[in-house]
């Protein structure tokens, strides 16, 4: 090793000293954690080694739940929420007056907290004694049934719940993708627009290739970030999200670890390892298809 | 097709609405340029040119006056119903398209009974990069191409789809010397055998001079000359225009006119019939020095540079407009470097004289 690597290597060092032992240790645990059978975390010990944990969590009622809901929001919030913002990213590139306020506007939810932006949630969903809420005094206008979005139906909390998440991811994808059709060299549309291109070619030709590279990094960032949903899951039904059938999959993790019902490390660890395989394998699939399909 | 520009004049408001103060980046620009011919669009970077361009091709709506093509007046047609095919100083070639779909492109955009099949449109493809010598590269991408041949494939997709006008903004700016003064050469055989009326806009005199047919010299968006290449240099109009073309330029001189001669300094060196006594500015083309032990202008010698066929001669003089006087003479004649002055006598027809005040040319016999 030259000398200049070695010093290289020392200005790394508190870097990675606090990288191994805040990253790569706890990983490495995890992993153990799950092998380990009947883990008592109080006095450290377990009887033996084996594949129980992951059997167990893989037939635990509440993680099947979690990991079906976890499915839906995914499926649903990341091409809805990536489209949405796309519409709005051209909408917003291609008008000139108002756009700074627009831009600023959609750009709100990006700053405001979860848990407010949760109770704004329940100020249009949520029933009450008093009121049934603004979504539903909109339904009633227009001849419909009063439906309780929070504590209701199965389908009707995944709808809010998918709503919420929406709009909580929009921001940031409508910043970078307004941010990308701007860095877009003017020129090619201008030629484009001298060699009589109609505006959809325009769109699917140009413009798409062009920004395909951010857009599928918003898409691989998005299937990771409505993987680990859970935070939008509390802000809308609380803590007991088991009780509601509401549960994701980080939520049951968190429920393994200091749940009522937790304590227990190892389903712990093992329904986080099972995730991680998911979001390994679907961030795989992604790079694979955008390899094909981006132009770097 | 013939295009015709009538009082053109195209404004630009203030960025800053504040400021009243508004930019004309074209004004009045009259002209008729001929069918089939290559016009060269000269002048100084921001003199309006890449601004006329637009509004012939349409990007730029014109703030009045009138654009024809042929019998058609175009002036408020939108781009894509005008027909032009236009070159752009980086190209513009998209990145994550083939040459061959790049050239392709416009081909797509045909509608109704214009509509090609593929094999059609890659007949035609292929048939303007054999024209401009890109046939090998179809199937490489912008980037795995050099600048040349970026160039040729824009020309290429501006020519598929047989415009009435091509217009190619700066072309060659984005290349090497040698690339340049090859690829002008290419643009200047591909528009003789295409036949199809061309504008060329640069900044560079030499380039506009070697291969147009008429060449338009620009400033602050006003037309100062139109003629043939040699014509305007030749004849400038006025100052600007005789500065502007030719290297070496013009070596400018703060002279006189006294009893029909022309006095630099304090020598007469030209006699100048039917000029009225006055103050001007006399220009002298590098080539119009001829060496000479008796001759009535005397400059201080400082370097002589041979440069093969002709020798060049660098010398001051204290009423010079500029730095060095750089004359062009026959490498056959010897100067006399031992000596710290040089004479010369001058070509009458190399001599211009202008104006002091509007810099427009003064004609003398
Ligand atoms: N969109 C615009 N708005 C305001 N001024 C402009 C605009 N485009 C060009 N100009 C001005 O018009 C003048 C001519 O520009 P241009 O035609 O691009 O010059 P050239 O191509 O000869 O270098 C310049 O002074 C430029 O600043
Ligand atoms: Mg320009």
């Amino acid at each position: 090793m030259k000398k200049s690597n070695i010093k290289a290597w020392l200005y790394l060092l508190p870097a990675l000293v606090f990288l191994g032992v805040f990253m790569i240790y706890p990983l490495f645990d995890v992993v153990v954690y799950s092998f380990e059978e009947g883990y008592n975390s109080a006095s450290q010990s377990f009887f033996g080694t084996g594949l129980y944990n992951f059997s167990y969590v893989l037939h635990d009622p509440y993680f099947l739940q979690a990991v079906k809901n976890t499915f839906i929001l995914v499926i649903i919030t990341v091409p809805v929420s990536t489209g949405l913002s796309l519409l709005i990213s051209l909408a917003l590139s291609s008008i000139r007056k108002l756009k700074d306020l627009f831009q600023t506007l959609y750009f709100l939810p990006y700053v405001t907290n979860t848990l407010a932006v949760g109770l704004v949630f329940m100020i249009l969903f949520k029933k009450t004694a008093y009121s049934d809420g603004l979504i539903n005094l909109l339904i009633n206008i227009f001849g419909g049934q009063s439906v309780d979005f929070i504590e209701g139906p199965y389908w009707a909390k995944m709808l809010v719940l998918c709503i919420y998440t929406i709009w909580i991811v929009m921001p940031f994808k409508i910043l970078i993708l307004t941010s990308s059709l701007a860095s877009v060299n003017q020129d090619y549309y201008k030629v484009a627009r001298v060699d009589a291109t109609p505006k959809w070619r325009v769109f699917s030709k140009i413009t798409l290739p062009m920004i395909s590279p951010m857009l599928f990094y918003l898409i691989i960032t998005g299937f990771i970030g409505a993987f680990k949903a859970y935070s939008d899951a509390v802000a809308l039904f609380g803590v007991n999200l088991n009780a509601q059938g509401m549960n994701t999959i980080v939520g049951y993790v968190l429920d393994m670890l200091y749940g009522n019902s937790g304590g227990y490390p190892s389903y712990a660890s093992a329904a986080a390892l099972i995730l991680f395989a998911i979001v390994l394998t679907v961030t795989v699939i992604n790079l694979l298809v955008s390899k094909k399909k981006v132009y770097y | 097709m013939k295009i015709v520009l009538e009082h053109l004049t195209k404004i630009y408001p203030n960025r800053n609405r504040k400021i009243k103060d508004e930019k004309i980046a074209v004004n009045d620009f009259t002209f008729e340029i001929p069918d089939g011919k290559l016009i060269g669009l000269l002048g100084p970077s921001g003199c309006g040119k890449s601004t006329t361009l637009n509004l012939i091709c349409g990007l730029e709506e014109a703030t009045s006056g009138k654009i024809f093509f042929g019998e058609d007046d175009v002036t408020k047609a939108p781009p894509e119903n005008r027909g032009v095919g236009m070159v752009f100083q980086n190209y513009a070639l998209y990145p994550h398209m083939t040459v061959e779909q790049n050239i392709m492109f416009p081909l797509g955009n045909l509608k109704g009974e214009a509509k090609l099949s593929k094999e059609q449109m890659k007949a035609k493809a292929l048939e303007v990069a054999k024209l401009v010598q890109i046939d090998e590269y179809m199937d490489r991408k912008p980037a795995e191409l050099s600048g040349g041949q970026q160039q040729r494939v824009a020309i290429a997709r501006a020519l598929v789809k047989l415009p009435r006008v091509l217009l190619l903004d700066e072309p060659l700016s984005n290349l090497d010397a040698r690339l340049r003064l090859q690829t002008r050469e290419e643009i200047r055989r591909i528009q003789r055998e295409t036949q199809i009326t061309t504008i060329f806009v640069t900044h560079d005199q030499e380039e506009a001079m070697s291969i147009s047919d008429m060449i338009v010299v620009m400033e602050t968006g006003i037309v100062q000359q139109i003629g043939k290449p040699q014509d305007v240099y030749d004849d400038p109009k006025n100052l600007f225009v005789a500065k502007f073309l030719g290297t070496p330029p013009i070596n400018v001189f703060d002279a006189e006119v006294k009893d029909e001669k022309l006095y630099i300094g304090e020598s007469a060196v030209l006699d100048v019939k039917g000029v009225a006594d006055q103050p001007v500015f006399a220009g002298i083309r590098p080539e119009g020095f001829i060496l000479a032990d008796d001759g009535v202008f005397e400059c201080k010698l400082s370097s002589v540079e041979v440069m093969g066929r002709d020798t060049s001669v660098v010398s001051k003089h204290n009423a010079l407009l500029g730095t060095e006087i750089r004359s062009i003479i026959p490498a056959e004649n010897k100067v006399d470097t031992s000596s710290p002055l040089v004479r010369f006598n001058l070509k009458p027809a190399k001599v211009h004289i202008f104006n002091k005040e509007t810099t427009e040319r003064i004609y003398f016999k």
